[in-house]
């Protein structure tokens, strides 16, 4: 395996059926190249939380994806609304997602916190009115 | 038990399904309609029973490495679903059970929950 594989994706914003797409493609690269299917696990649910958030909340986005063969780095941006209390939004139950959302089955508030617990490191930046990015690492031993 | 099984007990309609997907071994199983629920408490179950309809069913069982969905109350999802389905190896079953009963049938003929507390 070459020491770094790199893959970008554009989330479109406007179409929840398509959410998913990048986190899907990255979990098939993932298990071609023969990675720990716990940490592929791990890897493809953050990157689904972190996806659908970004359909839900932020009007898509984009997504840029290293994988190392000691680590798996995300980097999601998008350009929507911001997080106003990060660590407000990092309890779980805490949501802002409006009813049409959860009748879709997402916006429990598990989102962000589901993330963390499935990386080895995350960071959220975000401005108010400007957007978030967020960067996560899997280990992947 | 076996995803064949699950389709006996529960009266189920085999709306996608190979042999080999059928003679699947299943242990455990989650009932939700909440699938942030599912990603975030959910850990080594095979089979998702829920009554929630769209794509992100499929893309959630597919996260989470699931070999089936049983959509419960007779629910039928359009053939978008059943596609994606298809392409990512995932059985799906409908049964006209509710939740609560599907998951207490289930129960009783062994399926498990898979969680301890």
């Amino acid at each position: 395996m070459p020491q770094t594989i790199h893959f970008q994706y554009t989330v479109p914003g406007d179409d929840f059926t398509r959410a998913g797409e990048a986190s899907s493609s990255v979990k098939k690269a993932l298990k071609k190249i023969g990675i720990n299917p716990e940490v592929i696990r791990k890897v493809a649910i953050a990157m689904y939380e972190g996806e659908i958030n970004m359909v839900i909340h932020a009007g898509g986005g984009s997504i840029d994806v290293d994988i190392t063969p000691d680590e798996v780095r995300m980097v999601l941006v998008d350009h929507g609304p911001g997080i106003a209390n990060i660590d407000l939004a990092m309890q779980e139950g805490w949501s802002t997602a409006p009813d049409d959302v959860r009748s879709l089955g997402f916006g429990a508030g598990m989102g962000l916190p589901n993330m963390k617990k499935c990386s080895d490191d995350m960071t959220v930046e975000s401005v108010v009115g400007q957007g978030t990015t967020v960067r996560m690492t899997v280990l992947c031993h | 038990m076996i995803v064949r099984d699950i389709q006996t007990i529960l009266k189920a309609t085999v709306l996608h399904a190979n042999e080999d997907l059928l003679d699947s071994e299943v242990h455990t199983a989650c009932g939700s309609d909440m699938m942030s629920d599912v990603l975030a408490f959910v850990k080594d179950q095979s089979v998702l029973l829920t009554g929630l309809v769209n794509p992100q069913v499929v893309r959630t069982a597919e996260m989470m490495d699931m070999v089936c969905i049983v959509f419960v109350r007779g629910k039928n999802p359009d053939p978008t679903i059943v596609e994606l389905a298809k392409e990512r190896g995932i059985a799906l079953l409908s049964t006209p059970y509710r939740m609560f009963t599907a998951c207490g049938l289930l129960y009783e003929n062994g399926l498990k929950g898979g969680c301890t507390i």
